[in-house]
């Protein structure tokens, strides 16, 4: 029972990191982006292709992949992306799909439509078990390394968000735009580098992730769904609030896959639209800000 | 009186347009001039009675949604397990699929009145999903992944049995698009329709002016549901069998490109752009069989980009 989660927790910490970057993005510019899962997926081709073709150790991988899907992230802003910010959210639905549909038809050109794996160095390979009988907690070391590493880049998150400057001026933009902009905060390179930011966190959970999720071209489109879960659930002004809802949702799936297989991803889609008719701007929503 | 002025431009609107009984007198033809084609008008027929049905929700009652393949897939199944079970007679499908969408479409209209664009856009999807999921998991009902196979359906009228050129079907499919189409018709241009517009352009004062918001959005999702839930059973019916692949979010996506094509907010605009993408993804897919949604991608995005509402119009591309 802790091994399951325990498994949840490094699934949850997973989504966050994947998700988060949408989180902020949404809630900075109000913008649908349903090809966020794109940039996971290029930060976890970027990892296996590196490692597989060049041989590049895993651990130095992460950081390439998110600074690559990064500039990535980038470019995709200041050309596509910010034309598109105040148009209709139907426009911006259309948009992101077809970017999903062409990243998908793109991987799998290039690369191909087999599910790639990953080769773990050893000193990630294993599992520890604590604890006897009902009490057992296996813990897998790669998931271990997991949840380190995005505890890491949580608290460094919130480090960032709430004592620098950077973060102040992002606050102050997601709660109002324009008021932002006439205090002379440059709103668009605010935009600019969290939507960079948001695409090499979403590379870099692709690059942790393409172990314990699987990836192949249709990646984009089977974990959007969750990714937006995350966000629709958790709400969009602080970053607590998708850290909750992702361990939740991680949580929720692994317990509910294991005791109740039959109906897997059903709970899941359930408790959403529980939640969500309950508390339709998601469960925790931070008072004063701008909707 | 500006009263009736009012009335003048509303009945103006209403009145059937020289060319729409040439349009579907043309629609009508296709399958005899051209036998061969028979199939694509029956498909073409059934996503454009899908896409009307959407475009009563996207485009007349501004509901984003993403789930719409979830009444669509309901319709297909429950014609399929009728045929199946109780009788072969595809009428009787037809009703029963179309009141079981529209039970459903009533419930889940409750889920989309509160909220924004997201969460509207996260439930609808989720219900496609979570259909998706007990489709697959109840197979001993649905035949899971292998879907419901191997149906026969009783002719239509007692007369016409289904070929497998698909003459009788793309009648089948034909008739049963006028008809809904022109209820659908009736509904847009009478007062109901003019208050859902209402709705979509400003809820606040809509509501303001004794507008019943909610009640107008549940009736018109129900209806909605209906719709798509008889484009499912014409699906089932023709087709004679009923898979999984009715709940899929590219079913949903694919929809609401042919409706964004052919320019939400008209009726005939889901129909035109049902042709459209039909005879788009025919060409495409003949071309590029496996990477053929690339090329739709690219043209989502190139859509959005020049604007909806300006692709149609060449001339005003370079136009600020």
């Amino acid at each position: 029972m802790l091994t399951i989660l325990f498994d949840g927790i490094a699934y949850g910490m997973l989504l966050f990191i994947l998700a988060v970057g949408l989180a902020v993005t949404m809630g900075l510019m109000n913008f649908i982006n349903l090809a966020h899962g794109a940039f996971a997926m290029v930060g976890g081709y970027i990892t296996v292709l590196l490692m597989q073709r060049a041989g590049v150790p895993f651990i130095v991988c992460l950081p390439i992949a998110f600074v690559g899907t990064a500039l990535l992230g980038a470019i995709a802003e200041r050309t596509l992306y910010r034309p598109l910010y105040r148009r209709p959210h139907l426009d911006q639905v259309l948009f992101s799909i077809g970017l999903v549909l062409m990243s998908v038809a793109a991987v799998d050109y290039f690369v191909g439509s087999t599910q790639q794996i990953l080769q773990l160095p050893d000193w990630l390979k294993g599992r520890t078990e604590i604890g006897e009988g009902a009490w057992t907690l296996g813990m897998g070391h790669y998931r271990l390394f997991i949840i380190a590493v995005c505890a890491l880049v949580t608290v460094l998150l919130q480090w960032v968000l709430s004592r620098t400057r950077f973060g102040s001026r992002l606050r102050a933009s997601v709660d109002d735009q324009r008021v932002a902009a006439g205090m002379g905060i440059n709103v668009n390179v605010v935009f600019l580098s969290t939507f960079a930011v948001g695409s090499g966190l979403a590379g870099l959970g692709g690059a942790l992730g393409s172990e314990v999720l699987g990836l192949d071209p249709t990646f984009p489109l089977k974990y959007m769904i969750y990714f937006l879960i995350v966000v629709a659930v958790g709400g969009t002004s602080s970053i607590t609030g998708p850290l909750l809802a992702a361990l939740l949702l991680g949580i929720a799936d692994v317990a509910g896959k294991y005791y109740i297989p039959k109906m897997g991803a059903f709970i899941v889609y359930t408790l959403m639209i529980a939640i969500l008719l309950w508390r339709p701007q998601g469960l925790f929503v931070r008072q004063g800000g701008k909707a | 009186m500006t009263g009736n002025g009012a009335q003048a431009s509303l009945l103006r609107a209403s009145r059937v347009k020289k060319w729409e009984p040439v349009f579907w007198l043309l629609a009508f033809a296709v399958p005899v001039v051209m036998p061969s084609e028979a199939l694509i008008v029956n498909e073409i027929a059934i996503v454009a009675l899908f896409a009307v049905s959407l475009d009563l929700v996207l485009g007349y009652s501004g509901i984003v949604s993403l789930g719409h393949a979830a009444f669509f897939g309901l319709g297909a199944y429950t014609a399929a397990l009728f045929c199946k079970h109780v009788s072969p007679d595809p009428h009787m499908g037809l009703l029963v699929s179309m009141g079981a969408a529209a039970v459903l479409g009533f419930a889940a209209s409750f889920t989309v009145l509160r909220g924004s664009d997201l969460t509207r856009l996260m439930v609808t999807l989720g219900l496609a999903l979570i259909l998706l999921e007990l489709a697959n998991k109840f197979d001993d009902i649905t035949g899971g992944t292998d879907g419901i196979q191997g149906l026969v359906f009783s002719p239509v009228l007692g007369k016409f049995e289904f070929d497998l050129a698909g003459r009788v079907a793309s009648y089948y499919s034909l008739a049963v698009l006028l008809a809904l189409f022109i209820i659908a018709r009736r509904i847009v241009h009478s007062p109901f329709g003019a208050t859902l517009e209402a709705i979509r352009d400003n809820r606040l004062r809509a509501m303001a002016i004794g507008i019943p918001v909610h009640a107008r959005l549940i009736a018109v999702y129900t209806i909605a549901a209906a719709m798509a839930g008889a484009a499912g059973a014409l699906f089932t019916q023709t087709s004679g069998f009923s898979s999984l692949d009715v709940f899929e979010f590219h079913r949903s996506a694919d929809l609401m490109l042919m409706l964004v094509v052919g320019g939400t907010g008209w009726l005939y605009g889901g129909v035109v752009g049902a042709i459209v993408f039909k005879l788009l993804q025919d060409f495409l897919s003949s071309q590029t069989p496996q990477y053929w949604s690339f090329w739709l991608g690219l043209f989502l995005v190139v859509l959005v980009l020049v604007g909806r509402d300006r692709l149609l119009k060449p001339w005003t591309w370079f136009k600020r």
